[in-house]
């Protein structure tokens, strides 16, 4: 049966961008792995690459909000997220699926998936349907009642995207999502994320450009904790006409990196 | 709603007849969808191809169901809905703590066996006992879906108190019986047991639960339990005496936990 639209459903939405950040600063350990980062998402896919050490998975935790931001302004779906927030109900709309996951091997994935719906808050009598379409989503519903430590690589990773949609977040962060995913598998999932993206704020970090250039409306470049370039693909692929890379926007990757590095040097 | 459907309107609906009239098949289909018999009559109004159809799709159906895996319902010890509640992962460690107190008491009944009255061990140990249960309720080091559950909304000190409920509830028992057994009253070590259980739980807060609990449990063996080993005293701090001290410390540390509430939302 299909429920009524609540009222929170059509009230108009009171803030410009889903993901807003000002110099944003967060730390890793002891290190600034975000260092004044500016950066403002609506929805869309958002395609977070950069090098290894970047700040890329930090700054998923900042907007997850498991990592509290050191410095700067950060504010998510137009609630500002310090060090004395209270995060519940702005955590509801989040889903988050981080670069390494665990779980509890004799869950079924059903399980895990209902498991995780209760910890987000999904109420009661809307878990059951919501655990059911999330898994559909994702192709694993033949596979719903297999222990977890029955799966493989890829089908994990996917339980884990299942997790991350099952409270319909309207910020989707996605951290490495696409590791362990055979190529048919991988297509599917860049279709997912385009019908996920028309309604809600999807960031994915990765490192394969060609997923981006694929899949993504928007590319954001990090290099050293800050923002390098936040564009569309079309911009990335336009860059690597010429440099070193295989295709054009592996090319425009480096390109960009060459340049704010060459410009950083002559800063310093 | 008295007036049914007469048969050859039935009939033509069922054949798909563009004749009706826009209005007359929307009042028809209202009807339809209240009324069982004109339903059940419209199936007898099928044509002889609609029937067939029908019937190869129910052969279709049935063969498929039957070869579908029947779902095995698993009996276990430990449902997956107690995941709410505790962890898998803690379960091994309140089964050490178990074990922890039944040699402690195995070795209290040695010792009194020999005529000799040193300080009881399980008292000795009853005020740190849930603190190894406590140290593993929330932390990432033994926990590998903590970063998951971290995110959610549901994380922080409420899911902490669980956990630790969980801690106690078996915990507690165990010491009254056996501490009954070495002939201690609750009375003298159960405040302090809850002092510490709260202490680990406010230190936590700043510096981690594992640490807290590591913490507070060296501080307890070093300035307690081995002074009283080394004079074969009972200290004056688990002494019926000191049940209102221990009272007063439980209600201060309570009044410094509860108020903040955000402190285990996060990574650590």
């Amino acid at each position: 049966m299909r429920k009524g639209i609540s009222a929170a459903l059509l009230a108009p939405t009171t803030y410009a961008w889903a993901i807003r950040a000002v110099e944003l600063r967060v730390r890793a350990g002891r290190r600034l792995a975000v260092d004044g980062l500016d950066l403002s998402m609506g929805n869309g896919v958002h395609g977070l690459l950069g090098p290894n050490g970047a700040g890329k998975t930090t700054l998923m935790r900042a907007l997850a909000t498991v990592s509290r931001p050191a410095g700067g302004v950060l504010e998510l779906l137009g609630h500002p997220v310090h060090a004395r927030s209270d995060l519940r109900t702005l955590r509801r709309s989040i889903g988050y699926l981080p670069q390494e996951f665990g779980f509890y091997g004799r869950f079924t994935v059903r399980e895990f998936v209902e498991y995780l719906a209760w910890l987000k808050e999904v109420p009661a009598h809307d878990i059951p349907d919501a655990v059911q379409r999330a898994l559909e989503r994702v192709g694993l519903a033949e596979r719903g009642d297999s222990r977890m430590k029955t799966l493989s690589g890829g089908m994990v990773r996917r339980a884990g995207i299942a997790q991350a949609i099952v409270n319909d977040p309207e910020i989707l962060l996605l951290d490495e999502p696409t590791v362990g995913l055979d190529p048919e598998q991988r297509l599917a999932f860049r279709s997912l994320l385009r019908e996920l993206g028309e309604h809600t704020c999807v960031v994915v970090s990765t490192h394969l450009v060609e997923d981006v250039v694929a899949a993504c409306t928007n590319v954001v470049l990090m290099d050293a904790g800050r923002l390098v370039f936040h564009g569309g693909p079309a911009d990335l692929v336009e860059l690597g006409r010429e440099g070193v890379g295989d295709s054009s926007a592996e090319r425009g990757y480096t390109e960009l990196l060459r340049r704010h590095r060459a410009a950083g040097e002559r800063t310093a | 709603m008295n007036a049914h459907i007469p048969v050859r309107a039935l009939g033509r609906y069922a054949a798909g007849d563009p004749g009706i009239a826009a209005d007359v098949l929307w009042a028809m289909e209202t009807h339809l969808e209240q009324c069982a018999d004109c339903r059940s009559r419209l199936a007898d109004a099928s044509d002889g191809d609609s029937m067939a159809l029908l019937a190869t799709v129910w052969v279709k159906v049935e063969a498929a169901m039957s070869a579908a895996e029947p779902v095995t319902v698993r009996r276990r010890w430990l449902p997956a809905r107690s995941a709410r509640w505790v962890t898998p992962v803690l379960v091994p460690w309140l089964v050490t703590t178990v074990l922890v107190v039944l040699v402690a008491l195995g070795f209290d009944l040695a010792v009194a066996g020999r005529g000799a009255t040193p300080p009881s061990l399980v008292v000795l140990l009853a005020p740190v006992a849930p603190l190894l249960g406590v140290a593993t309720a929330w932390t990432g080091r033994l926990d590998p879906a903590h970063e998951l559950v971290v995110a959610t909304a549901r994380a922080g000190l409420g899911m902490v108190l669980r956990r630790t409920l969980v801690v106690l509830v078996v915990v507690i028992p165990v010491l009254t019986v056996a501490g009954w057994m070495v002939g201690a009253s609750p009375a003298r070590w159960l405040m302090p047991c809850l002092a510490f259980t709260a202490g680990a739980l406010a230190l936590g807060k700043v510096v981690g639960l594992p640490r807290a609990a590591w913490g507070l449990a060296l501080l307890w063996a070093t300035v307690v339990v081995g002074p009283s080993i080394v004079t074969a005293r009972l200290p004056v701090l688990l002494s019926e005496a000191a049940l209102p001290g221990w009272a007063a410390l439980t209600v201060v540390v309570a009044l410094v936990l509860l108020p903040r509430r955000s402190g285990y939302a996060e990574l650590r």
